[in-house]
C-alpha cells in the first residue's frame, strides 16, 4: 500500500539531457526519419555548406565518410542515441546523409544472411 | 573532405546492412569482455533514452506511468563483408531493464545469455525473456575463474536454469577470441536449426 497519497514526483530523477534536446530544437520523434540504433549511415556528398549546419551535425558528417551505425555515431560524438537520430534525420532531409535500415526479423532470417554471418565469425 | 578516389565510383555509395546479436547476463558476467574479444573495434558505449513502460507494480490504477530512463549500452562491431555488418550489444542485466530489451531485441538474430556460475540466478530474467519472446538463444557459461572451470557441467547448468534440452549450453572463456567465436557460431547454428523447424 502506498504510504503517501500524492506528490510522488521525483524531480529530475532521470537526469534528462536538456542540452541535447535544445540541439534538436525540441523535436523528438514527430518529424524525423525512422532510424534504428543500427541503421547504417554514410555521407552522401562533399559539397556541403558547412555554415548552414550545427557544429554537432558537422561532426557527424565528418564521421560518416565511412559507413557507421547510429549507435557508433552516438558513441563517437558522445550524444545520446535518441538525439543523434534527430540530428541525422535532419541531415538526411537535407540530402547530406544516406541511411540503410537494418535487417529486421519480422519474417524469418534468410539462410544466406546466417551463412554470411557464420563465415564472417569463422574468419575472425 | 577526403573521399576515396576510386576508379568509377558508383553514384550511390554502398551502404552495408546491419544485423545484431544480443549478449545478455547479470552484472559482472563478462558481457563486455565477450564483445571485446571478438569486436574489430574497442567496445563503444552509448546512451539510449528509453521509455520505461509501467510494469506490474504500477499497473494497479491502470494509469500508464511512463518515464524515461537513460541507459548505457556497450557494443562492438564485426564487419562480415562489404554488405553486412554485425553488431554485438551487451544488454543491461537487471530486471528493471526488461523494457529496454524489447526495443533492443527487435530485429536481432538471437542472443547469448552469459552465465556466471557463482551467480546463476542473475541470468534467470534473461532466459525467461528470450524464451517468452521466442528469440533464439544459447547459454554460455563464462569460466573465467580458472579453478572452478570444471566444477560444473552443461547438464547441471541446464537443470539450474530450467532451460529446455533444445537450448545449447556451452562452457567458454569470454576473454579468449577463439572461445567467444565458438559461442557465436553455436548461436548461429541454433538459429539455423530453429529455422528448419519453422519452415
Amino acid at each position: 500500500m502506498p504510504d503517501e497519497s500524492s506528490s510522488n514526483a521525483k524531480p529530475n530523477e532521470t537526469g534528462s539531457p536538456v542540452r541535447p534536446y535544445i540541439l534538436t530544437w525540441g523535436r523528438q520523434n514527430c518529424d524525423v526519419v525512422r532510424l534504428d540504433m543500427i541503421s547504417v549511415v554514410i555521407a552522401a556528398r562533399s559539397d556541403v555548406d558547412e555554415t548552414a549546419l550545427e557544429p554537432e551535425q558537422l561532426a557527424i558528417l565528418r564521421l560518416c565518410g565511412r559507413p557507421l551505425s547510429v549507435a557508433e555515431v552516438s558513441a563517437h560524438v558522445d550524444i545520446p542515441v535518441a538525439v543523434v537520430k534527430v540530428l541525422i534525420s535532419d541531415l538526411i532531409g537535407r540530402g547530406h546523409v544516406l541511411a540503410r535500415a537494418p535487417y529486421t526479423s519480422q519474417s524469418p532470417v534468410g539462410r544466406d544472411i546466417l551463412q554470411a554471418v557464420l563465415d564472417g565469425i569463422r574468419r575472425l | 573532405m577526403a573521399f576515396a578516389d576510386s576508379d568509377g565510383p558508383p553514384d550511390e555509395p554502398l551502404i552495408p546492412q546491419a544485423v545484431k546479436i544480443l549478449i545478455a547476463g547479470g552484472f559482472g558476467a563478462g558481457k563486455t569482455t565477450l564483445v571485446g574479444s571478438v569486436s574489430e573495434i574497442t567496445p563503444l558505449s552509448t546512451e539510449e533514452i528509453m521509455t520505461e513502460a509501467s510494469l506490474g507494480l504500477d499497473a494497479l490504477d491502470g494509469v500508464e506511468a511512463k518515464r524515461t530512463t537513460t541507459v548505457a549500452l556497450d557494443f562492438g562491431r564485426i564487419t562480415i563483408n562489404p554488405e553486412l555488418v554485425l553488431y554485438l550489444f551487451g544488454t543491461p542485466g537487471q530486471q528493471r531493464f526488461w523494457f529496454m530489451w524489447d526495443e533492443l531485441a527487435t530485429g536481432s538474430l538471437g542472443a547469448v545469455v552469459l552465465a556466471d556460475t557463482r551467480r546463476l540466478d542473475t541470468c534467470f530474467s534473461a532466459v525467461d525473456f528470450f524464451e517468452r519472446r521466442g528469440i533464439p538463444f544459447v547459454v554460455a557459461v563464462n569460466c573465467f575463474d580458472d579453478d572452478k572451470a570444471d566444477s560444473y557441467d552443461p547438464e547441471e547448468v541446464a537443470r539450474a536454469l530450467g532451460t529446455s534440452p533444445s537450448v545449447p549450453i556451452i562452457m567458454c572463456d569470454a576473454r579468449r577470441r577463439q572461445s567467444s567465436k565458438q559461442v557465436l557460431i553455436m548461436l548461429i547454428r541454433q538459429v539455423e536449426a530453429l529455422l528448419s523447424i519453422v519452415s
